[in-house]
């Protein structure tokens, strides 16, 4: 069998759906605020793999891993560093057990929470956390490495070098915009989704995109800035139900699976390759953009 | 004087830490906050006249912030700039030379790890004249009362950036308010509204730290 390839994949099978969001379903399933979520992988596997499976169960072509902290500088803020490899290799195990041999699995990666420019940790201590975590998904099995909400260039290439410098796996990289007071789209640390597109592609990862932020409104619009300068990198767009409002209490992202579902064929004209979930989406979500996606 | 006290706001609205820091890149080799105090402090400027134009410096970069003319790179940058410059005054502190307007606890919530936008915060209200006593992380509602009663006629911020995290803040600033009925508790994070604040019972509440420095500076004992 010839080694699966999600490069490949785009290009004969079109646009691929992938999971909704983990880190609200953790909490769901009873994750305590100030626990380690990562750490669920070795403590409380199976509830890691249920959610996998409602993923797998909802259409998904694609399931993430729950490893979004799982370098170990990120780690190291609950004491957990030294497990980090570890962790990352049941990571992606989990999901992979879900996944079965067909569908795709994404080792995550996500930032160090660190800025590198104020000087709070090195490169190198940056690239050898990154490095550990990108091999450690490989060695579980994951078909490619998505680096995700990203916000600054240097965090971001640094995770982008490293997993194409330690793995052979197709690397994928996202960012998270915020709208600014003039409309226009930027992370906290000031990048632009062009300015984003052009230096991930000259370092060559192979699908870029967007995440999080506030629903499917905004990613149009940025995919459409991305678009207008670079009109073949593959694109993925995994987007929040809204932002989370307070309602009795509790609080509740506004978009309804049905809300969202209804933006994805703006998102797939603007040649988007992959869509699926952030904060607030569940399988229900999920099996909704499915009954567009897998038309 | 006016010149040295012009050229310190500047290298603080621009990061500009001192001669050796390569940012800001259009200032390289240039010198910089620390020099520049250094100098006011040989002329005898006096030690009122040097915070303020510290002060006038991390606004304008509060401001810039504000409209998203710059993004968190440069407001970090300048608060570097402004701490280390502002530790040429200690003694004048010490002395009681020049007084700090009061001291801000600050915090991210229990359960929270994230500090950034905390950091971002706590740095533009020192440099607004205040002292910051920072709890740092995963603070748990006993420590922000210890701290307190230590310090009497202090004000709170309280931070967080997950919607879960969040509702932590509700038993704290009940905990506080139950205790210290008159201490005024802010609060802030990405999820954070002035509809929770209304609910949580807290007092304050902006997306943005300037506003916070405003309503400090209103509310001066």
């Amino acid at each position: 069998m010839a080694e699966k390839n999600i490069l490949r994949q785009i290009k004969s099978k079109g646009v691929l759906l992938s999971d909704g969001a983990w880190g609200t379903q953790l909490f769901n399933k009873g994750l305590e605020p100030g626990e380690c979520p990562e750490l669920w992988n070795l403590n409380f596997r199976n509830k890691v793999l249920e959610i996998a499976q409602s993923y797998v169960n909802a259409g998904a072509d694609i399931i993430g891993t729950n490893s979004f902290g799982g370098n170990s500088i990120k780690l190291e803020m609950y004491g957990q560093a030294e497990k980090a490899a570890r962790i990352n290799v049941e990571a992606a195990r989990i999901s992979r057990e879900a996944a079965g041999p067909e569908k795709f699995v994404f080792g995550s990666v996500g930032p160090t929470g660190k800025i590198l420019m104020m000087g709070d940790v090195t490169e190198k201590q940056v690239y050898d956390s990154f490095r550990e975590q990108c091999i450690s998904l490989s060695t579980g099995g994951v078909d490619a490495i998505l680096i995700e909400t990203m916000t600054a260039l240097d965090e971001a290439l640094l995770a982008v070098q490293a997993a194409k410098e330690n793995t052979r796996l197709s690397v994928i990289c996202t960012f998270s915009f915020d709208k600014t007071i003039d409309n226009k789209y930027r992370t906290m640390m000031g990048v632009s989704p062009t300015e984003m597109a052009t230096t991930l592609i000259n370092a060559g990862a192979d699908i870029i995109g967007t995440n999080c932020g506030n629903g499917f409104d905004g990613m149009v619009d940025i995919c459409r800035e991305i678009r207008a300068v670079h009109s073949d990198i593959p694109l993925l767009v995994q987007a929040n139900a809204g932002m989370p409002r307070l309602i009795d209490g509790n609080n509740v992202f506004p978009e309804s699976p049905k809300d969202m579902a209804e933006k994805i064929p703006t998102l797939i004209d603007m040649g988007v390759n992959i869509i699926g979930g952030c904060c607030g989406t569940n399988p229900e979500h999920i099996a909704e953009f499915e009954k567009i996606i897998h038309k | 004087m006016v010149d040295i006290l012009n050229k310190l706001s500047l290298c603080v609205e621009r990061g500009k830490i001192n001669e050796a820091s390569p940012f800001p890149p259009d200032m390289i080799k240039q010198e910089g906050a620390e020099e520049f105090i250094q100098l006011a402090i040989m002329e005898n400027i006096s030690a009122d006249d040097i915070l303020q134009s510290l002060t006038l410096g991390m606004e304008r970069i509060g401001i810039k912030f504000r409209e998203n003319k710059v993004f968190v790179p440069e407001v970090l940058m300048a608060a570097k700039a402004m701490s280390s410059a502002i530790k040429y005054l200690a003694p004048f502190f010490q002395q009681g030379v020049v007084r700090r307007k009061g001291t801000l606890i600050i915090g991210t919530v229990a359960g929270d790890l994230h500090d950034i936008g905390k950091n971002l915060v706590a740095m533009i209200i020192e440099g607004n004249g205040w002292e910051i006593i920072d709890l740092g992380t995963n603070v748990s509602t006993e420590t922000y009362l210890e701290t307190v009663k230590e310090n009497p006629g202090c004000f709170i911020g309280l931070s967080a950036l997950l919607t879960t995290t969040m509702m932590n803040m509700e038993s704290t600033v009940k905990a506080i308010k139950n205790e210290y009925p008159n201490t005024k508790v802010l609060i802030g994070g990405a999820p954070v509204t002035e509809e929770f604040r209304e609910k949580i019972g807290a007092d304050f509440y902006s997306y943005e730290p300037l506003a916070a420095v405003n309503f400090l500076n209103d509310n001066i004992k």
